[in-house]
């Protein structure tokens, strides 16, 4: 890992009022029906530096990266690129303008090789006017000499590791002459070495001119690599600072910035038995040395940065995924690897975070679904009435007030809040004794939010063991009893009620992993 | 055997030089490898057993049999490659083929050129008809091809009734298409030879052609990238229906009679063939070469086994046996990477 004393002698003078704003993003605005995803989106950007972009899940980072991208389009703003005023229609709008973003996990076409996956759409000809691969292939390997990187120009993309993809993206920005290089976590999936190789390439660029916009969650490589810091939160900027003259002390309390302990309240209750008990999960390369346990009445927040490896861990358990080693106990009992209905029947319950896709099935009826994990126990001589499964569906959706048309309507007709209740109402119905929700609030408004978060906090009081995977901090700090903070597929920080707060959350969440050991 | 030399030839390791690889490792990692063997060892046995399967005749009859199917099959590896699927190519070609007998009735003189070129365009249309109701409908090509299958064979019920077109009805010189041969090849066969050519160069040396290869491989990405995904899509249709068009006046050159049934069926031995051949059923890879020698190893097996007297009813089996053991090593191969990959990552955390 680098140290932020390695920059600074040749990197540029940020202060300098003469240095060329490569990419300026003022007061940009974009809602999506009544949510205001970005409602001051800001920032920066000069021709030679790297500069960070930081803030909490859902601060507004992703909407204003795919406004720089051309996928949004701002309502409001103004939105300068080398100083000429633009509007993206599309991404190859963007592109064109000279915009390059490499995503946490790049997009390329799996059977191309990887020099075709550069040149795609404007292979370099040959004779008779056809594709020459040799030309291609040299202009590949010039591209990986160039940034110092030996990736094969003639091996299809499909099996590449994250960091190698990383790679051909930075190298097709280079070729298209991109003059702002947009980095959206692009360390999430890498090794140590990896990302050390990345940094290389990106000072690399920077020292060539190109201007790099970098977001990430782990400080020291915000610290390390970035010339200046931009701190966004709540859809809001809040200030741009050099990195010499601030601390990752100021910047966590400018991201975090509100007061999170009264938002939403659990009610107190006595934690009972161990319902789960969970010891030496590991996947390799996905999670490792799990250890953890809930209790009834009891609910537990599984936290940490999105891709910290929760919502495997949570899989794992509820026998979805495979894992090689370790044990899942349920009440005492081990539980079956991969087997999710013998989850099902020891008790556990399961509220995926893609409700669209895990959750629900969309074009069938609100009673169909919320009938659809008890069609066991509704069977008469292996048929399901009709009547039964109304039944069934009609007492939950009362206790859980879904608003619903008809319990006939197709579930894809309700809103997103009330789909989260309607999975809920599946679950509840098998009665479980431990339930697992993954990211029980996302996408919801607030008012339906603060009902799941009554309703989860009414089921613990009445001794169901809760497992929440949030990567909303006011919620985990609200909700949990406990909090169990993951980084890197490693359990980094167990924190009781009293201990958590934004800071020791996001400092587990955050720190490296030397830091933790 | 043929598995462990694809996967080991591919460079795992994420930091392998990036030197020229060698011949032989480009050999290895050919898709179309497996099918080869598969052909040589078939013709290697076979011959061996039976002498006369290899006489002048008999590479004729192979040949002869396999165009054909080397065509449709060309024109289906477009379509596959682009995510999508032909099932209503045989009945195109029995359209093709009925028209081409009904054509030197009603007008005995023409040219044979101008009946290929009416024959074409006759495929191509039925094909444009089949792409704008995928991409403009925006139905799965499954289903589309489905209905115009029985569509286009219910107008061919309707036109034919119970007439039928027989040899004698064309003129001697289309019929002897069939028949004369230059070095040894029949004369069609070397139609499809170049056809296999044409669309190989194109598929491989073009922008287009690589556009396809790109669409297929993943749909999104390529409309992300600006790629014309609706013109190629409706193109590859247009060009499988046109190569539909040709195979289907070759039918009427080759086959003494052509009426209401010609053709039935033989779309899935047209999907057959290029699965064998290491077209990918998901579209992305896969080449017309593979598919074409792919046509010519599911011909060559049913020739085979009657020359070893296998039991007719057999032979329909192993071709499914050899469909089933394509996708197989296709798959193994790709997970044995994927896991491969997996495990070095994990070592690097």
């Amino acid at each position: 890992m680098t140290h932020p004393a390695d920059h600074g002698i040749e990197a540029p003078d940020p202060t300098d009022p003469d240095r060329t704003s490569v990419l300026t993003l003022r007061g940009a605005l974009k809602t999506f029906g009544p949510v205001v995803a970005l409602a001051d989106g800001t920032v920066e950007l000069a021709a030679g530096e790297i500069h960070a972009l930081v803030g909490e899940n859902g601060a507004g980072k992703s909407t204003l990266v795919k406004i720089l991208a051309g996928v949004h389009q701002p309502d409001a703003g103004e939105f300068l690129v080398a100083g000429q005023p633009v509007s993206f229609r599309n991404v190859a709008d963007s592109k064109a303008a000279g915009i390059s973003v490499i995503y946490q996990e790049p997009t390329l076409f799996p059977d191309l090789t990887v020099a075709e996956n550069i040149f795609v759409g404007r292979q370099p000809k040959g004779r008779f006017g056809l594709i020459s691969r040799i030309e291609m292939r040299r202009r590949a390997g010039e591209l990986f000499d160039q940034l110092g990187v030996p990736i094969d120009p003639d091996r299809v993309a499909e099996g590449l590791s994250i960091a190698d993809q990383q790679i051909i993206e930075i190298a097709k920005a280079i070729s298209l002459d991109a003059r702002v290089l947009v980095m959206d976590e692009p360390t999430a999936a890498l090794s140590g070495v990896e990302v050390d190789r990345l940094f290389a390439v990106a000072r690399r660029l920077r020292d060539s001119g190109s201007g790099i916009l970098f977001i990430s969650h782990r400080f020291d490589e915000v610290f390390g690599l970035c010339d200046r810091i931009t701190v966004m939160r709540d859809g809001t900027y809040i200030a741009t600072h050099e990195t010499g003259a601030t601390s990752v002390e100021a910047i966590v309390r400018e991201m975090v910035g509100r007061d999170i302990d009264a938002l939403f309240p659990k009610t107190e209750t006595e934690a009972g038995d161990v319902v789960l008990r969970v010891s030496g999960l590991t996947r390799p390369g996905v999670f490792h040395d799990i250890d953890f346990e809930v209790r009834a009445g009891e609910i537990v927040a599984l936290s940490g940065l999105v891709g910290a490896g929760r919502t495997e861990v949570a899989r794992a358990v509820f026998g979805i995924d495979r894992y090689e080693s370790g044990t899942v106990e349920m009440a005492g009992r081990p539980l079956r690897r991969k087997d999710p209905r013998a989850a099902i029947d020891a008790g556990i319950g399961f509220v995926p975070e893609d409700r669209r896709k895990q959750g629900l099935v969309m074009d069938l009826s609100v009673e169909r679904n919320a009938a659809l994990t008890l069609r066991h126990s509704l069977a008469r001589f292996g048929l399901i009435s009709g009547r039964a499964e109304r039944e069934a569906a009609e007492t939950w959706g009362k206790r859980l007030q879904v608003k619903a048309g008809s319990p006939e309507h197709a579930v894809s007709t309700l809103s997103g809040g009330n789909q989260q209740k309607v999975v809920l109402a599946k679950w509840l119905a098998t009665d479980p004794k431990l339930l697992i929700v993954d990211e029980p609030t996302r996408g919801i408004d607030v008012g339906t939010k603060a009902e799941v978060h009554r309703l989860l906090s009414e089921l613990a009081g009445r001794g169901i063991a809760i497992l929440m995977i949030s990567s909303e901090l006011p919620e985990v700090l609200g909700m949990a009893d406990r909090v169990l903070v993951m980084r890197e597929g490693r359990i980094t920080g167990r924190l009781d009620r009293a201990e958590a707060t934004a800071e020791t959350v996001m400092h587990a969440a955050t720190a490296s992993l030397e830091a933790s050991r | 055997m043929s598995l462990d030399g694809t996967v080991g030839a591919a460079p795992a390791h994420p930091t392998a030089p990036h030197s020229r690889p060698s011949a032989l490792a480009n050999l290895l990692r050919l898709r179309e490898l497996p099918v080869i063997l598969a052909l040589v060892v078939l013709v290697a046995v076979t011959a061996a057993l039976n002498p006369l399967f290899l006489s002048e005749q008999g590479i004729k009859d192979l040949l002869l049999n396999a165009t054909i199917l080397m065509i449709l099959a060309v024109g289906q590896t477009l379509v596959i490659i682009t995510r999508n699927i032909d099932l209503s190519v045989g009945s195109i070609l029995g359209l093709v083929a009925f028209g081409t007998g009904s054509i030197f009735v009603a007008a005995p003189n023409l040219p044979i050129i101008a009946v290929f070129v009416l024959g074409m365009l006759f495929g191509a249309v039925l094909g444009a008809l089949n792409g704008l109701l995928i991409t403009i409908a925006k139905v799965p090509a499954l289903v589309i091809t489905l209905g115009t299958l029985y569509i286009f064979r219910g107008v061919n019920n309707a036109w034919a009734g119970g007439t039928q077109y027989f040899a004698g009805d064309r003129p001697e010189a289309f019929g002897n298409l069939s028949v004369d041969t230059v070095l040894g090849f029949p004369v069609i066969t070397l139609i499809a030879v170049v056809v296999v050519a044409i669309v190989a160069v194109y598929m491989l040396g073009t922008r287009p052609g690589r556009d396809l290869y790109a669409i297929g491989s993943d749909p999104d990405a390529a409309r992300l990238f600006g790629i014309p995904v609706t013109r190629r899509v409706l193109l590859a249709f247009v060009v499988n229906g046109l190569l539909a068009g040709l195979a289907g006046v070759l039918y009427a050159s080759r086959f003494n009679s052509v009426g209401a049934t010609t053709g039935s069926g033989l779309e899935l031995d047209v999907v057959a063939a290029a699965v064998v051949g290491g077209v990918a059923i998901f579209g992305g890879s896969g080449t017309v070469v593979g598919a074409a020698i792919g046509a010519l190893l599911l011909t060559t097996i049913t020739s085979a086994l009657t020359a070893l007297r296998v039991d007719k009813f057999w032979q329909q089996a192993i071709v499914g046996i050899l469909i089933l053991a394509a996708v197989v090593i296709d798959r193994l191969a790709s997970v044995r990477a994927a896991r491969k990959l997996r495990m070095l990552e994990a070592r690097n955390v």
